[in-house]
């Protein structure tokens, strides 16, 4: 066979699953939730659709649905055959542990990183740094007029921690975090696109891949966080749970802007 | 069995299992295993791997496992996923240096930390994602699967063999051309995750369970 043109690494689209109580409901902020379906169901559909990556966040307040969600997992695990990744309510090795033995590919962890941030490092020791991403929670508290500021915030945007965003992204790839899941605390639920502005600085700051997330209205979004936000992933659930796009629709306007997507 | 994972305590071998078992679909018998007597009477084996190269070859000492994965290279259909690719090179450059299993000649290189694309954009580093991989000799294991099909890669560091005419398959992460696959008689090694590939991975299983070295 002869020599063909190069190859590229594509950017990945990942529909997320926010799931309470078994169920995928719409965006953590959103203050009516609407029901969107069955895990299990939705997450085969994304995965025959194209997707490139499937996320499932475990928003369940309880500790004792976390059973349910291991389950869950297993069930999506086995349906599945692109790279799962299970975050909500890490709080240790053994979370983690338990969460790659129920057959997800990488772990999530949200606010254990910012109590604990020596998890991150013993994780990525344990199980490698290819499985274990950082949410990082990000939230815009410069005013009008000043430098750009984002503060990391935990607990849904409510508790701020005083850490300069940029500064912790940098910390968590130094302890071992193989990607980052970054998430505008101002943007998610909105609709109105990715803070393009703290997913470029984080991106441009760090070697490891960033998945911009929050805010996703419409495909331009998309194409918005991968041109202008640098991001290497792109997140979004609601525009595809209610069948607002498909997967396949997505890509396609990715590429017809010149995007690298796998069609 | 029909095959056996080889379980030498590197991570995460889940996803793995469910992809083979998703294409033996109860005609075959999968397991995952440590003792090497199940290893030994397989029919055909998988050496997965991920995490780092020192610990993996630390792990296969240690585990006792290096003379029955010796043999089996000898002797069986043999498929090494990712680090379980690398580690049949001849040395890595992770861990300041690693001696490696030395199967195939050739080294594991550094993608290093100064890599860009075409326009001059920083590429991240580790290679993670679903990237082209181009077959480079027609083979059993390419049956089913179009040239330039994507696969899931995720790795910092890249096979450079020395013999061309083992070389499977290539990709390309910027300027770096890198062997994603290769093979000489009932060995094969790939550098992406097949169980994490979606359909195209999937088939790639299928025929290494069926592939008649």
């Amino acid at each position: 066979m002869t020599a063909i043109k190069p190859t590229t690494l594509t950017k990945r689209i990942i529909p997320c699953l926010d799931v309470d109580k078994g169920r995928v409901v719409k965006g953590v902020n959103f203050v009516g939730i609407r029901d969107a379906g069955d895990p299990v169901e939705i997450a085969k559909r994304y995965n025959d659709q194209g997707a490139d990556e499937i996320t499932f966040l475990d928003i369940t307040a309880s500790t004792e649905d976390r059973g349910t969600t291991l389950k869950m997992v297993e069930q999506i695990a086995g349906e599945i055959f692109i790279p799962l990744t299970v975050g909500g309510g890490v709080r240790s090795c053994e979370d983690i542990r338990r969460l790659l033995n129920a057959g997800a590919d990488k772990v999530s962890i949200n606010t254990a990183a910012v109590t604990n941030p020596e998890l991150v490092k013993e994780a990525a020791e344990r199980f490698g740094s290819q499985c274990i991403v950082v949410a990082i929670d990000a939230k815009k508290v410069s005013a009008e007029g000043e430098a750009d500021r984002w503060e990391i915030f935990t607990h849904g945007g409510r508790n701020p921690t005083g850490l300069d965003a940029i500064e912790w992204s940098k910390k968590m790839v130094e302890l071992g975090a193989g990607e980052l899941l970054l998430t505008s605390m101002d943007r998610d639920g909105t609709k109105n696109g990715f803070d393009l502005g703290v997913t470029r600085a984080i991106a441009d700051a760090v070697s490891v891949p960033v998945i911009a997330s929050g805010g996703v209205g419409n495909l331009q979004h998309l194409v918005d966080g991968v041109l202008i936000g640098h991001a290497d992933a792109v997140l979004a659930a609601s525009i595809f749970h209610f069948g607002e796009h498909t997967i396949p629709e997505a890509k396609q306007f990715m590429a017809d802007q010149g995007i690298p997507v796998r069609l | 069995m029909d095959l056996v994972i080889i379980d030498y305590g590197m991570g995460n071998l889940h996803s793995a299992h469910k992809a083979v078992e998703k294409v033996a679909a109860g005609r075959k018998t999968v397991a995952i295993s440590s003792d090497p007597e199940v290893i030994r009477k397989a029919e055909r084996v998988i050496l997965p791997g991920v995490g780092a190269m020192r610990d993996c070859m630390a792990e296969m000492t240690n585990t006792g496992l290096l003379p029955v994965i010796a043999e089996c290279l000898q002797n069986k259909p043999f498929l090494g996923i990712c680090v379980g690719f690398q580690a049949l090179m001849q040395t890595s450059e992770e861990n300041g240096g690693v001696d490696c299993l030395g199967h195939f000649q050739g080294r594991v290189k550094f993608f290093g930390k100064n890599l860009v694309d075409s326009n001059d954009q920083r590429l991240k580093v580790p290679h993670i994602g679903w990237n082209q991989v181009q077959p480079t000799q027609d083979h059993a294991l390419w049956q089913g699967i179009s040239a330039a099909e994507y696969f899931y890669f995720v790795h910092s560091y890249y096979v450079e063999a020395k013999q061309p005419e083992q070389r499977l398959a290539s990709c390309d992460y910027g300027a770096i051309h890198f062997d994603a696959a290769l093979v000489e008689n009932n060995v094969a090694a790939v550098q992406f995750h097949p169980e994490k590939s979606a359909a195209a991975g999937l088939q790639l299983l299928n025929n290494f369970l069926n592939w008649k070295p």
